[in-house]
């Protein structure tokens, strides 16, 4: 009897090992998602248990879920049944063997962008010398990390040496059922970053996915997480001005961050992704979810957004005040030019007694770009005396573009102070027409002119990317002005 | 739906057809009736889940089945309608008692030559081609289901037609007054001001008793180039009222229109305002002052459409809440390609005087022209402290410097009422507001 049902259970287990076998043999999964493919990515990852069921739960939400609607921007209904939601890492062969063979267009942005040689192979995708890789950056970095006790690794490793972390804190702020793309990523996301500070750990660095390039490639599905336990700090950096080589169309991205009492997060993102061609062909669809929690007294999320890139942009980084006296912040430039349609903004949920949040969006809209800003301020009955201030100023260049601004204001609590402002003005023939008369060249004259309008925002990036912020602008909006 | 709601819909459909089947109407009208019935029994009641319903439910008007009187329903008794008239105002009057024109308690003296001030129902006999060519035109393709019920069922109203040149020192009084418990009242209005014209049209809504009842009112307003009409909406309904209005404006070259809207009463009032910037130079401002307490919900959408350049536009609303108040303000500035230098700004306001009121403000810009100069304000907030402290410090009691600051923050949209006995007679509702005490718990 007990034989019997040993030969059964080994014949059950060897069925469901030889029908994986054989795909990860093949190591090309069929394009579409199913349950199957779920189960093989977590499967290829070696992910514990709970990921698995979450992934699973995720996906059967999503099957009961329909794409939103309401974002001010238009694009082709996205298949994503043709879509391959796992494709093994990448050999080095794959990429090209030196500069010269990376398109010569990408080479002149670089060069532009001031970039240095090792970057620019880092960033287009040449493979790395071994020799550089072993003795990057990035190793002696995370000795000096690790001596603090920050955890600063791809999220699959901390999914494998961080499970309690991981299991405690993901979802806990983008539940896996929070909308479509974030539930889309909940069931498939691929990697990403996983930070956590301890107590009273003041991280002594700006922590970049630009330090970690030499690991795995994040892919289409990147999942964030941070953690800053009680009085930490640390200060993030995603993206970087240089445009990506990348050959996915969709992104839908998660980030969530959790900050707990008097800890304090500093999201900066700058992103520059393919946005297509100047009749709108091809370019990345970016619809990403961002949030973070407050989730205790004094605590602190600043975000800072500077989005060039991106066909299409749908992205609203939000902060839920939850603890007395929390702080949310959000700074955002958004370019669009071309045929570039960009619906960006922030939430902020006040909940908790004296909770303020800032929110200050710069909108520039040149060619045929849409840019939209949309926005909520909501002030539950418990946020006594919640104070918001918001502004959002957009910037019009050229006369087929489009300026939107969509805010949502929603207050409980007659203690509550609540302020929404909103400009739309044509760029300055004045002010053009001055540098202009001062011998700038129209280019240089708008480039300058929009970096001043910029500059609140500009001045809340950590001082490298703000340079280089600048000089993106600039390259974002050539051929704006003829 | 899980709630056992009278197909409400469905019955006005039905009151639609059978209406429909006796009228003897002119073709014209009968071609617009037909397609606000299809449309009526397409879209039926707005939904939450439509984001222009987002937060008002108007599944209590369903709830209630308010239904339209019957066409020949006995006179109503004629009530003491004296109060509400406007004290030194010597223009045309007219009152309509549960939808029907009252000729005892109207007064169509003091009209000049050049204008005609008479009811719908008289102008579809007296001036149907003036008709044809103007009701329903002004209304947007994308109207919610309030608008054709409206229209499908619509039998009176008023009409205002002043010729070109004519100008008319007098204001219009038009009182809508409610007596009827559980009636649907649809009041339709049609403004015509042509070329060079000038004309002030009041109008208000009111109640005698306390009864629940439904208006759904609907204002058209042609303003020809060069024309100037000053548009009040004095909505001061009693506290079980249910009131849903539209008014839609079509504002040609180099006319101006401006509009108050004044919203004193009603239980869930829900007011939509479109006005189509549809010729160069037009002008249109737009001011409300709403003043929710108890359980009143306030809804007020605004929807400015610069479709042509050099026009201008301000929006200035503010609004009062105490009690369980709630009130909503969306309102939203659409400049289209080519209409540059499009002028447009918009500012709302919102008092919170009590722990259990919520106001929720929406402005919305839309551009596609660049050389625009546009830009919208919101603020949600309580009184100063600073001068509170300024007036105790004066030796003010708390309630009565609570009460004079409230005062002037209605005050400057009143400020804009240029109708004196109109003004004063807001100023005293608003005092009278005030001395129930409403706002006082606020400092509790």
């Amino acid at each position: 009897m007990e034989a019997s049902s040993r030969d059964i259970e080994t014949l059950v287990r060897r069925e469901y090992k030889a029908g994986f076998v054989t795909d990860v043999e093949s190591d090309a999964v069929p394009a579409g998602l199913s349950e199957d493919v779920i189960r093989l990515i977590s499967e290829k990852k070696r992910e514990p248990d709970f990921m698995l069921e979450w992934r699973l739960r995720a996906y059967r939400q999503w099957l009961t879920m329909r794409a939103p609607q309401w974002a001010h921007v238009h694009f082709a209904p996205i298949d994503f049944q043709s879509i391959v939601y796992y494709s093994a890492p990448k050999s080095r062969d794959d990429g090209p063997k030196s500069l010269a063979d990376v398109d010569p267009k990408l080479l002149e942005t670089y060069d532009k962008l001031g970039i240095p040689l090792r970057e620019r192979e880092l960033l287009a995708g040449v493979a790395i010398d071994a020799v550089f890789d072993s003795v990057s950056v990035a190793t002696t970095f995370k000795d000096k990390l690790a001596a603090l006790g920050i955890v600063f690794c791809p999220f699959s490793e901390a999914v494998q040496k961080h499970p309690d972390l991981v299991r405690k804190y993901l979802g806990s702020v983008v539940p896996y059922a929070d909308n479509f793309y974030a539930t889309l990523n909940s069931a498939v996301f691929s990697d990403g970053s996983f930070v956590y500070v301890p107590k009273g750990v003041r991280c002594p660095m700006e922590l970049s996915t630009y330090f970690r390039i030499n690991a795995s490639k994040t892919g289409q599905f990147e999942r964030t997480l941070i953690i800053a336990d009680e009085g930490a700090y640390v200060s993030y950096l995603e993206g970087c001005t240089a445009p990506m080589r990348d050959e996915n169309q969709l992104h839908a991205a998660v980030v969530e961050l959790i900050a707990l009492k008097d800890a304090q997060i500093k999201y900066s993102t700058v992103q520059n992704w393919y946005p297509g061609d100047e009749q709108g062909r091809g370019g990345i669809y970016n619809f990403v979810t961002k949030r973070g929690a407050c989730r205790g007294e004094n605590a602190k999320i600043s975000w800072t957004q500077v989005e060039t890139g991106s066909a299409i942009t749908w992205k609203y980084p939000s902060v839920i005040l939850e603890g007395d006296n929390s702080v949310g912040e959000f700074y955002s430039v958004a370019v669009t030019n071309n045929m570039q349609q960009a619906d960006t903004g922030t939430k902020m949920l006040h909940i908790g007694r004296n909770t303020r949040s800032t929110i200050i969006s710069k909108g520039i809209s040149s060619g045929r770009g849409q840019n939209t800003y949309r926005g909520q301020v909501k002030v539950l009955k418990s946020a006594e005396k919640a104070r918001n201030y918001t502004q959002c100023d957009s910037l019009l260049i050229g006369d087929r573009c489009g300026a939107h601004t969509f805010p949502y204001v929603e207050v409980r609590n007659p203690t509550a102070s609540v302020e929404h402002e909103a400009t739309t003005s044509k760029i300055s023939e004045d002010q053009l027409f001055y540098l202009q008369s001062r011998g700038l060249t129209a280019e240089d004259a708008v480039s300058m002119v929009v970096n001043g309008f910029c500059k609140t925002v500009f001045k809340e990036l950590p001082m490298e990317f703000a340079v280089e912020a600048q000089k993106l602008l600039g390259l974002s909006l050539e051929g704006a002005v003829g | 739906m899980s709630n056992p709601a009278p197909d409400t819909a469905a019955r006005y459909v039905q009151v639609m057809h059978e209406r429909h089947d006796v009228a003897r109407e002119a073709a014209w009208l009968r071609t617009l009736r037909e397609s606000a019935v299809a449309r009526f029994a397409d879209l039926g009641f707005p939904l939450q889940q439509d984001e222009d319903w987002k937060y008002t439910d108007v599944r209590p008007i369903e709830r209630a089945a308010f239904m339209p009187l019957p066409l020949d329903a006995a006179t109503p008794r004629i009530p003491d309608a004296s109060q509400f008239r406007l004290d030194g105002v010597s223009g045309p009057r007219l009152v309509f008692i549960d939808g029907r024109f009252s000729a005892p308690l109207s007064d169509l003296g003091g009209v000049p030559r050049g204008a005609t001030v008479t009811t719908l129902a008289d102008a579809l006999i007296s001036q149907p081609q003036v008709l044809a060519a103007h009701l329903g035109r002004y209304i947007p393709d994308d109207s919610h289901g309030f608008i054709a019920l409206n229209t499908a069922l619509l039998s009176d109203g008023t009409f205002v037609r002043i010729s070109a040149g004519t100008r008319m020192e007098q204001p219009i009084h038009v009182l809508y007054l409610a007596t009827a418990n559980g009636a649907l009242l649809l009041p339709r209005n049609l403004i015509i001001a042509e070329r060079d014209s000038q004309v002030t049209i009041v109008e208000h809504y009111a109640a005698v008793g306390e009864m629940a009842y439904f208006t759904n009112s609907l204002t058209e307003i042609f303003a020809a180039d060069n024309a100037t009409v000053e548009h009040y909406r004095v909505q001061d309904e009693n506290r079980t009222a249910f009131h849903v209005s539209g008014v839609h404006m079509q504002i040609n070259r180099s006319s101006r229109v401006t509009t108050h809207a004044l919203d004193l009463g009603g239980r869930l009032v829900r007011n939509d305002l479109r006005a189509v910037l549809a010729d160069s130079g037009g002008e249109c401002h737009l001011n409300g002052l709403y003043l929710a307490t108890d359980r009143q919900h306030i809804d007020n959408h605004t929807h400015i459409d610069h479709a042509q350049s050099h026009c201008t536009s301000r929006e200035f609303y503010r609004g009062v809440l105490s009690g369980r108040g709630r009130t909503v303000f969306r309102g939203r500035i659409i400049v289209r390609p080519g209409a540059q230098k499009s002028d447009a700004r918009q500012v709302n306001n919102n008092l919170l005087l009590s722990r259990d009121a919520e106001a929720d403000s929406q402005p919305q810009l839309e551009i596609y022209a660049d050389d625009v100069m546009c830009s919208h304000g919101a603020t949600v907030g309580q009184l100063d402290e600073n001068a509170l402290f300024y007036l105790r410090a004066r030796a003010l009691s708390d309630a009565d410097a609570r009460d004079l600051l409230t005062f002037a923050f209605a005050r400057e949209v009143l400020d804009r009422v240029r109708l004196a006995p109109l003004r004063a007679r807001v100023e005293l509702r608003l005092a009278a507001a005030m001395r129930r005490g409403a706002p006082r718990e606020a400092h509790a």
